[in-house]
């Protein structure tokens, strides 16, 4: 167990490196952050200092011996944008996402799995039909639209919830339901289909057989058989809200989270912000992947890490 | 006083009268119903108390149904099942599952029935637990007690079914199925998954527990010879109909109906001179979905008269206890 632990964090340690060596050299790529730091009438002569004070006219190399040094220290570099240290910056905003993602992803869940098995129970029947094309909707609903669609009705119109910004709970509702609907149209769909595989199987019928009551047929054998496939997906779910979705859903309702600040950090050409963000991005999903994976041994016995 | 009729019934173990089962066939969103899979049409038999009773025919003929019909594990769509001198077909849910105890079944495939995720001992151990039979400390001892009766160790309870072979995982099914003490197994092609150098120790195992447990089997099958050394009494089916019934020697020795005939020519002999007639059957089975009218068998009879496409014969005792569905005399 400990040996698996120690490995798997090695890996994702290689992971983290590549991520951000790709990041560091296609923001290098991209463009010249001076051309947005200083104003369109600035001179040849300020550019070139401001290039010289960015350390953005050594060469390739000694730029990521520089950065890779800093990493490496734990030191990103302060923000050109705001000037505080780029890391610090980042890691005051992880709360925020982390909040938004987890309710979203409780929401998908909780909603998900009964969905999906009551579904998957009936397949065929009304209440599968309307599950299905309500799950495929939420799917290909753009999830900017929803949420301008949910300010419009929910704040605008009926005022029930405040438009954007951050204060107590009821700030986060629109927020998460926004998020949660794409993830939770995606999981409804996996577990109808992983419980209509594992409820063909015999041993279902060997555990009517033996005079189970139905409910625990479902959940002690077939939904138990179904969880390996469930949690997996999930997980990814999880990671692409965390790294994808939030960036969509904080931009609309306004929020300080992670995927707020990374636009900002684009927008600014802000590089020590950007490759201290993807960091903190990287290694969360990597150990989110982690603990998923850990728990596998909870749905399958035959799963040993050793 | 007692109903004749129901006193008649208590006689058998198991008593099934026109068992039908059509699974629809639905298509488009609306579901609408194109056709219907005969899958048992009009199947009427009965068990008696101790014996073993096996239903052949080839696969798709509705013996399966069958069985799970009797266990209520699929509900018919018409037709009485009389278990015990009690009337099974349209109890409820609550009723059914105290009736578990009383009929259980063993599957075709021992690894596809247990649940992979579940140590051997946890298998038996639940419809113990669910039945509240027995309890705490001597629970354990009890499925020692199962899994010895099977023939295997005390220790395999806390195997996975992967971990074992596959007459192991067969025997863990009977083990399983015993937990509850019941009155009715069926076996469902029980040994057909197994190699055959091991068949006959499951076919024997199964004998040997019938005495001991005071069994009764629903034993279903394709393989003749295997039905012959475990039956008492044999049902013939085919698509979905019962076209011959008879004790196992009277089966054995003069089948009447041309499909029985046909299938028991089939059985190989282990002796290089034998000399054999075998009936070759012309041709598939027919679509269950559209059977032919009359006789179903009528497409493949080598005897077909006119009569057989147009009157379908009903089964009858044609000499004491040999009951056959055929025109022919």
């Amino acid at each position: 167990m400990t040996r698996y632990i120690v490995i798997r964090l090695l890996n994702a340690l290689v992971v983290v490196i590549g991520v951000s060596l790709l990041v560091f050299l296609l923001t290098r790529a991209v463009g010249n952050p001076v051309d947005v730091m200083l104003p369109i009438e600035a001179t040849d002569e300020e550019r070139a200092r401001l290039t010289h004070q960015l350390g953005l006219d050594d060469p390739l190399y000694t730029q990521l011996a520089d950065y890779s040094v800093g990493v490496i220290r734990g030191d990103f570099g302060k923000s050109w944008w705001q000037g505080t240290p780029a890391l610090e910056l980042a890691m005051e905003r992880v709360p925020y996402t982390l909040k938004l993602s987890g309710i979203a992803f409780i929401i998908a869940i909780i909603f998900a799995i009964p969905l999906g098995v009551l579904s998957a129970l009936r397949p065929r029947s009304w209440l599968d039909k309307i599950t299905s094309t309500t799950a495929m909707l939420g799917i290909c609903v753009p999830n900017f639209w929803l949420g301008l669609l949910l300010i419009l009705i929910f704040a605008n119109t009926l005022g029930w919830f405040p438009t954007s910004g951050t204060g107590g709970w009821r700030y986060m509702v629109l927020p998460s339901v926004a998020l949660a609907v794409l993830p939770l149209g995606r999981i409804t769909q996996i577990v109808r289909s992983a419980m209509m595989e594992q409820l063909r199987e015999l041993y279902v019928v060997t555990a009517r057989s033996k005079g189970l009551a139905e409910w625990l047929v479902v959940t002690r054998h077939a939904l138990k058989n179904a969880g390996i496939t469930i949690i997996t997906m999930s997980g990814w779910e999880l990671g692409r809200m965390l790294a994808g979705y939030t960036v969509v859903i904080e931009v609309v309702f306004g929020l300080p989270g992670l995927g707020h600040l990374i636009i900002d950090a684009i927008n600014y050409q802000d590089f020590p912000l950007l490759q201290a963000l993807t960091f903190v991005i990287a290694v969360t999903i990597n150990l989110l992947n982690l603990i998923i994976d850990l728990s596998y041994p909870l749905f399958n016995p035959r799963v040993k890490f050793d | 006083m007692p109903d004749p009729a129901i006193k008649a019934g208590r006689e058998s173990l198991v008593e099934v009268k026109n068992l039908t089962k059509y699974f629809p066939i639905t298509k488009g969103i609306l579901s609408r119903v194109v056709g219907r899979v005969h899958a048992v049409d009009g199947v009427s038999f009965n068990i008696l108390p101790g014996e073993t009773f096996g239903l052949v025919g080839e696969s798709g003929c509705g013996k399966t149904t069958t069985g799970r019909l009797i266990l209520r594990l699929i509900e018919p769509t018409s037709g009485d099942i009389v278990f015990d001198g009690r009337k099974i077909n349209d109890i409820k849910s609550e009723e059914l599952r105290c009736l578990r105890r009383e009929m259980q079944i063993v599957f075709q495939d021992p690894m596809a029935s247990l649940n992979p995720r579940m140590t051997v001992g946890d298998l038996i151990k639940e419809p113990l637990e669910v039945h509240r039979v027995g309890g705490g400390a001597n629970l354990d001892d009890q499925i020692s007690d199962l899994l010895v009766a099977v023939g295997l160790r005390p220790n395999h309870m806390y195997c996975f079914p992967r971990e074992l072979s596959g007459g192991q995982r067969q025997r863990v099914g009977m083990a399983r199925a015993l937990s509850l003490r019941p009155k009715l197994i069926v076996a469902d092609e029980p040994v057909s998954a197994l190699d055959v150098s091991i068949r006959s120790q499951i076919i024997n195992l199964l004998k040997d527990l019938q005495e001991e447990f005071k069994l009764t089997y629903l034993f279903i099958a394709h393989d003749m010879s295997v039905v012959k050394h475990i039956s008492d009494r044999v049902g013939v089916m085919y698509l979905g109909k019962m076209v011959e019934m008879a004790p196992k020697g009277l089966l054995f020795a003069g089948p009447q109906h041309p499909y029985t005939q046909a299938l028991l020519s089939a059985i190989p002999i282990p002796s290089p001179g034998a000399k054999k007639d075998r009936i070759i059957l012309e041709g598939d089975v027919p679509n269950p979905i559209d059977p032919p009218p009359g006789c179903r068998f009528n497409t493949r009879c080598r005897y077909v008269m006119d009569r057989c496409r147009q009157e379908e014969p009903i089964l009858r005792e044609k000499e004491a206890s040999h009951w056959v569905a055929c025109h022919l005399d």
